[in-house]
């Protein structure tokens, strides 16, 4: 009989911040089974050692913001057998899409002396805008308990048990007191996505919306009542406008409440 | 990375960095003043706290905020955890496999389990500081301008200790196996930059000294230090105004604020072979191990002392002005000056990373290794260089595992 042979994983980075790679690292209990488990043929955080593709299962961290990115991703698509976009940057474009809403030589010039240096792109765009993604994994950064699950379905043709469901259930689940209710703290997390087993509300803290927008949220009920609770326009569009900016659910709540300080 | 070499004379050098610019520093105009912490967390995945300690402190000295003391010392003690993680990555997963011929930490534990076993049981006790006390290991929830959301319990905190107890013995072993290592002669002689406070190591708060008489205030910041933007680079390169290049990180810290380590840091550099300075940046290795014992170290004191604070945070109300903030990042000084309206609107942000900082004296000690190695063939030459750059740990580490290097020689 032949030998079964060992799946290749490959880890690529677009324009990130390098924390959700990292969180395959941060696996310190788990990294050197899955080390055992795969062949890790590309992945330059960890090792300077390349394997050629192709690969059985690309992780995608980050967005496209470049020319030269935007045909790289093809390559990576083309050698990837399963493409998995992980973090808020591959799977909403990340905090660097607030460039979407804006003129980007403006932001050049604040930054650089030399604006005419940089070889950059009007938008930042998530993986599937510009090739067909097998799954998408939420978080900025990505849950490492979320990733390894993922990881694990892919290994094994099965499909990944995330679910969509919001934040709030997470809460229940950890019997916290509802911080808008119970302290009027404004938080996001009844149209988040859930899977960072609600953190913020842990804390005390309003979520703020790490994993972008759950299946169907009801964003327009939340932002009367996050106003119904004191918060004004720009504080409840900068809410939807961070890390997740340009997820369509976030993007309309942001854009509605920048309508409504015009109307007011 | 491209060299020319010109009748047997290096005449030119330049590491191109590659990462996309992000434009955070004009993305950040018109939000509030109270959002730096969580947006700069996301410039580096490997170091947020550092962006997170930098950015709060500049507002809240806008804003005439001073901490109480405990929040302060449980700051310095989500500082240590990151230290911690960022260090035992770089020693174990980027450094250490260079020097003993392996191409990746998992591949040296196919032959030494048990080290990497140890190494990834050290990295864990840093991130569980990041957990207990920042809420999470990658970009921490529960830093806030004036202190955090929710202060951890001494309950929370006890087991953490006991890990530390264990984290600072394998963190002395590190020093003990990383020491034995054979490092390439050089001796730079760059200007060495870095936070210094009178009463412990620098990582939170300090002066900005050098070794060449340089001792002003995180205010002055500016009027010392100028950044240039090169064509060949997205990163911005930093110098001293009329001095030029320096250098910032473990090297720097480790000479310019030797006396302040916890003696069993300093006992662990003497055994190591390290004097009062070091000025080989091979031996970063070294020094990165020596400051994980003395984080190990703080931390333990840190949680021993620790009183639960009576509130978790300072109140910090927006008015106009500007502020300045740095900290010691585990790569050097990290620099924020923010500008704010009496709304606590921001009207300008400017950040300068460790990595810009270094980037001229990477470029000075590379054009040194090429120069005196002239006779290697291109292959040994790349990997002679690649090993020089991961010497700083820039925040291009995981890039320069491949770096495109090119040699023109005419």
């Amino acid at each position: 009989m032949a030998a079964r042979s060992i799946p290749k994983l490959a880890v690529w980075k677009f324009a990130s911040c390098d924390g959700c790679q990292l969180s395959l690292l941060d696996c310190e209990d788990e990294l050197l089974a899955v080390a055992g488990a795969v062949e890790i043929a590309h992945f330059l955080e960890a090792s300077s050692a390349v394997v050629e593709g192709p690969y059985d299962v690309s992780l995608v961290e980050g967005s496209v913001t470049t020319p030269q990115d935007a045909e790289r991703i093809q390559e990576v698509r083309r050698v990837s057998r399963h493409l998995v976009a992980i973090g808020a940057c591959a799977t909403a474009g990340g905090v660097q899409a607030l460039r979407n809403f804006t003129a980007v030589d403006e932001l050049a010039s604040v930054v650089y002396a030399h604006p005419e240096y940089l070889s950059t792109l009007e938008s930042s765009t998530p993986i599937s805008a510009h090739v067909p993604v097998d799954f998408e994994l939420r978080g900025c950064p990505v849950d490492r308990r979320q990733l390894l699950e993922v990881l694990s379905a892919f290994l094994r043709q099965r499909k990944p048990d995330i679910r969509t469901h919001s934040v709030c259930i997470e809460c229940k689940r950890r019997g916290n007191v509802c911080v808008m209710v119970a302290h009027g703290t404004g938080c996001l997390g009844p149209v988040t996505q859930a899977g960072c087993g609600a953190i913020c509300p842990s804390f005390e803290r309003g979520c703020y919306g790490c994993f972008g927008p759950m299946e169907t949220p009801n964003t327009a009920s939340l932002s009367a009542a996050l106003h119904r609770g004191g918060m004004d326009d720009g504080t409840v569009m900068r809410l939807f406008r961070t890390f997740n900016a340009t997820a369509p659910a976030f993007e309309a709540a942001s854009r509605a409440e920048e309508k409504g300080a015009e109307r007011r | 990375m491209h060299v020319v070499i010109t009748d047997g004379e290096v005449t030119d050098v330049r590491l191109r960095i590659y990462e996309p610019p992000r434009f955070f520093e004009a993305l950040l105009r018109g939000r509030a003043f109270t959002e730096p912490p969580d947006i700069t967390a996301r410039i580096c995945g490997i170091c947020p706290v550092a962006y997170q300690m930098s950015s709060c402190q500049a507002i809240e000295q806008a804003c005439g905020a001073v901490l109480d003391e405990p929040l302060r010392a449980l700051r310095r003690l989500l500082y240590c955890g990151e230290w911690i993680e960022s260090h035992v990555l770089h020693i174990y997963f980027l450094h250490a496999p260079d020097f003993l011929g392996a191409s990746s930490a998992l591949e040296l534990a196919r032959d030494h389990r048990d080290l990497v076993e140890k190494a990834l049981r050290l990295k864990k006790a840093g991130n569980d500081i990041m957990e207990i006390v920042g809420g999470r290991a990658i970009h921490p929830i529960n830093v806030r301008l004036g202190g955090f959301y929710r202060t951890p319990t001494k309950r929370e905190l006890r087991p953490l200790a006991e890990r530390l107890r264990w984290a600072r013995d394998a963190a002395l072993e590190t020093v003990q196996l990383v020491a034995g290592f054979d490092f390439p002669d050089l001796e730079i002689d760059h200007e060495l930059v870095a936070l210094h406070h009178p009463d412990e190591y620098a990582i939170t708060e300090g002066r900005v000294v050098s070794d060449r008489g340089l001792d002003i205030e995180v205010a002055e910041f500016l009027e010392h230090i100028v950044e240039e933007h090169v064509a060949h680079s997205t990163s911005l390169h930093g110098h001293i105004i009329e001095r030029g290049r320096y250098l910032v990180g473990p090297l720097a810290r480790y000479t310019l604020n030797y006396d302040q380590l916890p003696l069993v840091a300093r006992e662990a550099a003497t055994q190591a072979g390290l004097g009062r300075e070091c000025r080989n940046p091979f031996r970063s290795i070294v020094v990165r191990a020596v400051e994980t014992v003395a984080a190990c170290d703080e931390a333990v004191r840190i949680i021993e002392e620790y009183s639960e604070p009576d509130r978790p945070a300072v109140p910090v109300l927006p008015r106009a002005g500007v502020g300045h903030g740095a900290s010691e990042a585990p790569r050097g000084i990290l620099y924020h000056r923010y500008s704010i309206d009496d709304e606590g609107t921001i009207l300008e942000a400017d950040i300068i990373p460790p990595t810009a900082q270094n980037q001229d004296a990477i470029e000075a000690d590379l054009r040194k290794l090429v120069t005196a190695n002239l006779e290697l063939d291109d292959h040994d030459l790349q990997h002679l260089c690649e090993q020089s750059i991961r010497n700083y740990d820039p925040c291009i580490s995981c890039s320069t595992h491949f770096l495109d290097f090119t040699v023109e020689r005419r």
